[in-house]
């Protein structure tokens, strides 16, 4: 009974799928999906490495110094980083007076209350407050960047394909949109307000370039020249540790672990072998090579010989 | 095949009995041993994970004005979430503090070990009760400050004299004072000087 | 345990004896895994998979518990509860999200293979059904947990995650829109579903547990089978769980904790989705919506209904995928085969093999961004996995021929040495299992 209901269930669905495949097929050879732009015209993240790839990859302070200097004298003017606070700066080598100054120093600060009126009234940001959004709101974000809300970067690394890659090709990918696109797409040019860069996912963003020339950001002596290229891996170096900050203490952690775990393994392996073999041998004492029950086969054996 | 099996009981249940009962027990106790270490090492993060993250021990280090406080008033405020008591000290309440003998306090510390040099009369401590936690009255006006005229705590009956000590009552210990500092003559910077 | 040659429990430690005498745990726990407990000494590697998926149970459940001290079930904390606070702030927190959120995988990929040595050793096969159906239920339970776990952390795959499988029972008329918004309590994933998925979650595990322990409960009555699909004789062909299989246990577990150990440590976020790092937003929905690998499979069957017929479209799709585990409750009835073991059955291995390649090509399917060609390759493959359990293992089970059975167990463990010398084509039968005449 179950096996009839089954058999016709069975038939059904395949059925129901082979008309569902025939239709599409059919819809696909007769008029075929208009290809768009972005297929043929979009690029994968450049490649470029940065310290902290692999699984042995840390993270370059000066370079993230960098990184954040970028971000503080650039970005953050759009884009907040609200889940980094300014004593996570630590890890960058900054001492507890300078980042005490960072914070204070901050060009937004942190929504507090006047103590005698009660009004609405902002402080200068200490070191345990988060980095403080450069708008108030959505809708303060979207009124001052044409409608585009500028994401927070605090998880930019992780919440992209690509990561640090994916960052750097942005910022360096900015170019006029091809001929060759055109001529191709004419309904595709890049609309008012966004710009053209391959790199992003349909082709055309709303960031304007931010990193337009060399010396936009001055480095303290000791550090490389601060070329578009340069600034942009450090950058993209900064927001990896963002998004991170505790990768190197997961990456040492993580080879004590995996080498315990190997040399557990090992052991446990030996062990078992041992406790094993000796169960095999006695299998074999108590089993069919008992020299009784070889007897008893060889006068089986013999007894076949004769009747085949 | 017949010999084989014969010969291989020998070995297999007599000659195993010394040396191979140790070598099968050390290989077991020390893969055995060598897992519970690493089962050990497991407990580690958690019981790590309930100790007070970064954020909390970031000590939200509150900065107080305290230009308003005239001798004689005092102010409750907060810090790290829990009352803190600041109190302008007049001379009356300093020569009071300062009569009392050390062999007569429970917790023996002077005036001048309570407070910043130079500030004598700034007393600035945590309006927790050191017997089981209660805030205490005394801070506020018209509040009960209790016979030795500093704090009195309700609960329990814990009475504290004017620079906080307790004098009578079941608390062990005085009014617990936080590490501060003056930011100005007229702000107090609590949890600042950072050393805890 | 109908094996009289088990060893009793007999206490040599005076306290074990204390308690035993009044609780007679000691004795059960003896019964289960110790060395009262015979198994089939031919047991493969593959029989180490559900004592794994017990590991990755219990994997979950801690890091669960403590994770669960951190996180905030808001829709406004949710996101940053887990991103800010327990990533950064909390100690050892960034271990414990990344070893939960590869636990979870962990745990379905071990389950997985355990299901499949069940497919194709026939472990579903009488007396051992129940075990397979509890196995089902453990495993729907486990996909209920799974779903609602990744709603938690509130990121854009979380919320339309939650939109698209609560917007399958929309599908059913009637009574299908109704339902979805009394599970959601609301009109779209929002505070409401968030705070009921973090209690629920935090639920299932448990009763996860208890289903376990029935599971358990029900394979040590007629005992593990083995990978021959022979019952067992006698004392021959079995071996004391302890210190056997715990040995054979304990240095594979190892093994594959090291394998997850270096996921987590060094490739936490492979398994998942870049997408569930943004804050959600049920005003944007991602360009590809798709649920956690392990969901890939069904996730095909779904997408592969594209044209209504008699039904919608979408109906079919949540039929289709409903069914597709809902069928293997029938398995033991689908696949009446007398012979369990897919070693002695050269057409049905076969069959199996394809099924694996089947199941495989729905996952990818499954996981890729659609395109025609790979719609087309889902339906072939969603066809074929309905028509492998419905109407081809029925038919294999009843024309197949199979392979002669080894005599018992320890026979087939001593690799066909003298003591095969059975006359080709004797079809005797030993202890309840039946050998298929053949002419080889």
């Amino acid at each position: 009974m179950v096996r009839v209901i089954g058999f016709l269930v069975g038939l059904v669905f395949a059925g129901v799928l082979l008309i569902s495949l025939i239709s599409n097929a059919a819809t696909y050879f007769q008029s075929p999906p208009a290809p768009l732009a972005s297929d043929e015209f979009h690029k994968e993240p450049k490649e470029v490495r940065f310290a902290s790839d692999g699984p042995f990859g840390k993270f370059d302070k000066a370079q993230l110094q960098r990184g954040f200097q970028i971000y503080s004298e650039v970005c953050s003017a759009c884009h907040s980083m609200s889940l980094v606070s300014f004593r996570d700066l630590k890890a960058l080598g900054y001492n507890e007076a300078e980042i005490k100054k960072i914070a204070s120093d901050w060009k937004t600060q942190v929504p507090s209350i006047n103590p005698d009126t009660g009004e609405a009234a902002t402080r200068k940001a200490l070191p345990s407050d988060h980095i403080p959004s450069p708008f108030p709101n959505e809708v303060a974000a979207r009124a001052a960047n044409n409608n585009a809300l500028p994401p927070d970067l605090s998880l930019m690394t992780k919440a992209r394909e690509g990561g640090s890659a994916y960052v750097y090709s942005i910022l360096t990918g900015y170019q006029n949109q091809p001929a060759e696109l055109l001529k191709k797409f004419p309904d595709a040019k890049t609309p008012q307000g966004l710009h053209y860069n391959p790199y992003f996912a349909n082709l055309n963003i709303a960031m304007p370039p931010p990193l337009t020339s060399a010396g936009q950001v001055t480095y303290a002596p000791g550090n490389p020249a601060p070329t578009v290229d340069q600034m942009a891996r450090d950058v993209a170096a900064f927001l990896a540790w963002t998004a991170e900050p505790n990768l190197e203490s997961r990456h040492a952690a993580g080879l004590a672990v995996a080498i315990f775990l190997l040399i557990a393994a090992i052991l446990g392996y030996l062990a078992y072998q041992q406790l094993w073999h000796e169960a095999k041998r006695a299998v074999r004492v108590t089993g069919p090579l008992e020299p009784e029950n070889q007897a008893k086969t060889r006068r089986a054996k013999a007894r076949q010989r004769v009747a085949g | 095949m017949a010999t084989k099996a014969q010969s291989a009981e020998g070995p297999a249940t007599t000659g195993h009995a010394e040396g191979g009962v140790r070598r099968r027990d050390f290989l077991n106790v020390a893969a055995v041993s060598f897992a519970g270490v690493g089962g050990v090492a497991a407990l580690a993060p958690l019981l790590v994970q309930m100790a007070p993250s970064a954020d909390v021990l970031a000590m939200a280090t509150t900065e107080v004005d305290i230009a308003k406080i005239q001798p004689g008033q005092g102010i409750k405020t907060q810090w790290r979430k829990q009352p803190v008591f600041i109190r302008n000290l007049t001379p009356k309440e300093i020569a009071e503090a300062n009569a009392v003998s050390l062999s007569d306090l429970r917790d023996p510390q002077t005036l001048a070990e309570r407070t910043k040099p130079g500030k004598t009369n700034w007393l600035i401590t945590l309006g927790v009760c050191t017997h089981l936690g209660c805030v205490p009255l005394g801070i506020s006006e018209g509040e009960n400050r209790g016979p030795f005229g500093g704090y009195f705590c309700p609960c329990h009956g814990s009475m504290y004299d004017t620079a906080a000590r307790i004098r009578q009552g079941p608390a062990p210990k005085n009014l617990f004072v936080p590490d501060y500092e003056f930011t100005s003559p007229t702000t107090v910077l609590i949890g600042g000087t950072g050393k805890k | 345990m109908s094996f009289s040659w088990a060893k009793a429990y007999e206490p040599k430690h005076p306290v074990m004896r204390w308690i035993d005498e009044r609780l007679p745990l000691p004795r059960v726990v003896y019964g289960a895994v110790g060395g009262g407990y015979p198994v089939p000494r031919n047991l493969n590697y593959f029989w180490n998979f559900g004592v794994l998926a017990g590991v990755f149970l219990t994997i979950q459940i801690v890091t669960g518990i403590v994770l669960a001290m951190h996180y905030y079930a808001t829709t406004d904390g949710a996101f940053n509860s887990v991103n800010g606070l327990i990533m950064r702030d909390v100690n050892a927190g960034w271990l414990l999200r990344y070893a939960h959120m590869n636990g979870a995988s962990f745990f379905f990929l071990v389950t997985y293979i355990h299901i499949f040595r069940g497919l194709y050793y026939g472990s579903y096969k009488a007396p051992r059904e129940l075990v397979w159906m509890l196995g089902l239920v453990i495993y729907l339970l486990m996909m209920a947990t799974g779903f609602m776990g990744y709603v938690l952390p509130w990121g854009q795959m979380s919320y339309w995650g939650a939109q698209v499988i609560t917007g399958f029972f929309s599908a059913f008329p009637l009574v299908g829109e109704p339902i979805r918004i009394w599970l959601l309590g609301g009109y779209a994933p929002d505070e409401a579903a968030l705070t009921r998925f973090f209690s629920l979650h935090y639920l299932l595990p448990f009763v996860i547990a208890g289903v376990v322990i029935l599971h358990i409960w029900a394979l040590h009555i007629p005992g593990s089978g083995n990978p021959t699909g022979v019952d067992v004789k006698d004392e021959r062909d079995t071996l004391p769980f302890h210190p056997f299989y715990t040995a054979k246990d304990g240095w594979f577990a190892a093994a594959v904790l090291l394998v997850y150990a270096v996921v987590t440590y060094y490739a936490p976020n492979y398994l998942g989705h870049a997408d569930n790092y943004i804050p959600a937003n049920p005003l944007a929905t991602p360009a590809h919506i798709v649920p956690e690998w392990y969901f890939w499979p069904f996730y095909a069957i779904l997408r592969s209904f594209t044209v209504d017929f008699v039904l919608a479209a979408k109906l079919w799709g949540v039929l289709a995928m409903f069914i597709s585990i809902l069928l293997l409750f029938f398995l033991p009835w689908l696949d009446k085969s007398p012979v369990r073991s897919g070693n002695y059955r050269p057409v049905f291995k076969r069959f199996f093999w394809l099924l694996v390649v089947d199941v495989l090509i729905l996952g990818y399917v499954g996981g890729a961004p659609i395109s025609p060609g790979r719609i087309a390759l889902g339906q072939a493959a969603s066809a074929y996995y309905f028509l492998h359990f419905l109407v081809i293992l029925p038919l294999v089970s009843r024309f197949e021929t199979t392979l002669p059975l080894p005599s018992s167990i320890s026979t087939s463990v001593l690799h066909g040495e003298e003591a095969e010398a059975a006359p080709a084509g004797q079809t005797k039968k030993r202890g309840g299992s039946v050998a298929t005449a053949t002419a080889r």
